[in-house]
């Protein structure tokens, strides 16, 4: 079976630990976490973790298993990357001068679609969202003129079929 | 803690009392309907020790030899009682000696809490004396965790540690209470846990693969049942036995799932896996429907998956989510409690009996009992042989004995020849296979079934790993039975060293010191023999004996199990030498 990229989804309590309880899951496994986020999810007082790994479906159908049976973990699902509308950010701080000594700098802007979150005396700060390739492009594209700090997140994902969570939690307590 | 709070489901409250967090442990626990607790003190846990002292008339507290030991005895006592265990320790080594006992519960899905001592919360991350993350280090190997650093959580906290533990399939669960949450006063009550919102340890049988089971059932020419300890935690002995005889399906069982139906029930076809018997092995890749019943396919029991089963197909009853298709891909699954599932199972299925593939596992057990039985039971040659002690043992308890084995060879011919009539009667480290298990969890097996015989079989290795718990035994006046069956060798690896490594017997010797001396001088009555000939009145005497005796038997030293699956070998492939 060959290796995909998978989003795994999963709902959970906001508890102390839990992070460190799924993250064992890969440990134990010897497989490596790609990218992890966690947030609040659109359940008020559910957490939601969105966590990329490059692996078979076999071994990611058994770790959303496991992901799942942790008390804490409501429900946990694995998507592709087809069935997933997904994202990452990434902040570039670039020298202030470039922003006007370097023409190509204001095009690269323009064409990434990129915002100008602050500009200041000695530096400025680009935000760019979109695919990895797209940031990738970006990042190489600015290298050139020097980048003086560079941060990338992990990938946020919806998905394109339903989670139905709500309607999970209610089973539950019935 | 916020959602903690959110759980307080409505029941009976108590009349609040302002108490210290020390003795709101105690009277949750003894809401909980604990009367035994396992454990050893140490600073961080002294003010529960102080409430252990006042309650001891309602609570009684065993001071094992060592925490590892605690974590054993727990797991022994609820393996017979199906009652949560209970273990306690101080912090740091205290907590770190507990790991052991928690990963083999959780791997053996034995319901136990432990409760652990902790520096006091100010002191949390300062590396003060006896400080550790045991949450950290728990976490992999428990069904839950969490760390109390406030007495008024202590009531909530526990009372859905003993939720947890005990429901769906059980596990260990283990509750850090730092010293100040001891210490501090609150206003009491205790409300039993009835649910977490995130959990749901009982999924509701589907009802449509309960149909397509049973019409695979009712349709199989050769149907096999393999069943695990999912039917005596679902205290489904008695369906499991319905189905058997309704349906005339042989059964098998795993390690953990013996005893769960007689061994003497002619349906009973004997045990699967590694060392199990010859024809529920051989026949595993001749079945065309295989019923595994709370069972996890552990790859002692099935070798290569590769050729595993595969010209059958596959209805996996079980609770566990996790566990379907984890292994092996089931063509029909039902989640749930065994007792349920199979209750909504047996009106559906046929009667049948299927004498013929009944026949098959006959001949196996024929060319088995001629090539291997006979010579292990009944041998003729000089040195006495394991399986004959316990063949002894079956005679002289009636097969009403609770057995309790540590790991390796003397385990495997313990499963093998034991004989059972009851439920939860066979105690054994199974999945993490804990060399020392079995000392200590004869403890709390006795404790846990006073009106039992309780027999320990060990081997001469894991004895040593535990053998200060003869300290326990003798100062609570257990009456556990323990045979060591003492071959001075670690036999399961030698035999692996004679067959996969040419015989170089790397660290399998061992040089032992005279148990028999040992065992007096913690004043338990001892005996030592060879030969063939004091074998029954030794066995006899020991059974006779009201308090603990403890019989070595030195056996032959370089005897091997068999039959063998080879590690990674299919089970077609089993070895009757």
């Amino acid at each position: 079976m060959e290796n995909k990229w998978f989003t795994i989804s999963a709902y959970s309590e906001n508890s102390v630990g839990l992070l460190n309880r799924i993250s064992g899951i890969f440990l134990k496994r010897h497989i490596n976490i790609e990218s992890l986020n966690v947030s609040k999810s659109e359940i008020e007082n559910v957490s939601k973790f969105t966590i990329v790994v490059y692996t078979t479906e076999d071994w990611v159908r058994n770790i959303v298993g496991q992901v799942e049976k942790q008390i804490e973990v409501i429900k946990a699902f694995y998507h592709t990357d087809e069935e997933t509308i997904y994202q990452e950010s990434a902040l570039f701080k670039v020298a202030s001068t470039l922003l006007f000594d370097e023409r190509n700098i204001q095009n690269i802007i323009k064409e990434s679609n990129s915002q100008i979150v602050t500009v200041s005396r000695d530096f400025f700060v680009l935000a760019k969202s979109g695919r990895r390739n797209e940031i990738d492009e970006m990042y190489q594209q600015l290298k050139p003129y020097g980048i003086m700090q560079f941060v990338r997140s992990g990938r946020i994902a919806v998905t394109k079929s339903e989670m139905k969570i709500s309607t999970l939690l209610k089973e539950f307590n019935q | 803690m916020e959602t903690l709070k959110k759980e307080r489901a409505a029941s009976t409250k108590q009349s609040t009392m302002r108490i210290s967090g020390a003795e709101a442990i105690i009277h949750c626990l003894l809401a909980e309907g604990v009367d035994l607790v396992y454990g050893y003190p140490g600073g961080a846990i002294m003010p529960l020790y102080d409430e252990l002292y006042k309650f001891q008339d309602k609570l009684t507290h065993i001071l094992t030899r060592h925490e590892q030991g605690a974590t054993h005895a727990a797991q022994g006592y609820a393996r017979v009682t199906g009652k949560v265990g209970v273990a306690v320790a101080t912090s740091g080594p205290g907590a770190t000696n507990l790991i052991t006992g928690i990963a083999d519960a959780q791997i053996d899905s034995t319901p136990m809490v432990c409760i652990t001592g902790q520096v006091a919360r100010h002191l949390l991350g300062s590396d003060a004396f006896q400080e550790t993350d045991i949450i950290g280090i728990s976490t992999p190997v428990t069904k839950w965790n969490c760390q109390v650093t406030e007495a008024s959580d202590i009531p909530e906290v526990l009372a859905k540690a003993f939720y947890i533990a005990k429901s769906g399939r059980p596990g260990p669960v283990l509750v850090d209470i730092t010293k100040n949450a001891q210490i501090d006063e609150f206003d009491f009550s205790y409300e039993h846990c009835k649910g977490v919102r995130s959990y749901n340890p009982y999924p509701k049988p589907d009802l449509d693969a309960i149909e397509q089971a049973a019409d695979l059932i009712n349709a199989a020419k050769k149907p096999f049942i393999v069943f695990g300890q999912g039917v005596i935690l679902g205290q489904a002995e008695e369906q499991l036995k319905v189905l058997v005889e309704k349906a005339g399906i042989p059964a098998a069982w795993t390690i953990l799932g013996l005893s769960a139906m007689d061994t003497d029930h002619p349906l009973n076809v004997g045990m699967v896996g590694m060392h199990g018997n010859y024809g529920p092995n051989l026949l595993t890749n001749e079945c065309d429907v295989l019923i595994a019943i709370g069972m996890r396919f552990d790859d002692r029991v099935t070798g290569s998956l590769d050729t595993y089963a595969k010209q059958a197909r596959i209805i996996h009853f079980d609770i566990d989510p996790a566990e379907i298709n984890k292994n092996v891909k089931a063509d029909v699954a039902v989640l749930g409690d065994s007792k349920v599932t199979l209750d909504l199972l047996l009106p559906l299925i046929k009667t049948n009996k299927h004498e013929s593939w009944h026949n098959e596992f006959k001949e196996r057990y024929k060319i088995e009992f001629d090539q291997i039985i006979k010579n292990d039971v009944y041998p003729t040659k000089d040195r006495l042989t394991m399986a004959e002690v316990i063949e002894e043992i079956n005679i002289a308890s009636g097969h009403k004995a609770i057995i309790v084995s540590d790991v390796g060879q003397h385990q495997m011919i313990a499963c093998r020849y034991a004989k059972f009539k009851q439920t939860k009667s066979n105690v054994t480290s199974g999945g993490l296979g804990t060399m020392g298990f079995a000392l200590p969890a004869a403890i709390g097996a006795k404790m846990g079934a006073m009106d039992r015989e309780v027999v320990a079989i060990i081997g001469d290795g894991g004895y040593q790993m535990t053998i200060q718990e003869l300290g326990t035994i003798f100062q609570n006046k257990t009456p556990v039975k323990i045979v060591v069956l003492n071959n001075d060798h670690l036999g399961m690896v030698r035999q692996w060293q004679e067959l996969f490594f040419e015989s170089r017997y790397a660290s399998t010797v061992m040089v032992n010191p005279d148990f028999v001396k040992i065992a007096e001088g913690y004043h338990i009555e001892s005996k030592r023999i060879s030969e063939r000939k004091d074998l029954k009145s030794a066995i006899q005497k020991m059974l006779a004996s009201e308090d603990a005796y403890f019989l070595e038997v030195k056996v032959e030293k370089e005897d091997n199990v068999f039959p063998m699956i080879p590690s990674g070998a299919s089970v077609s492939d089993i070895r009757l030498k």
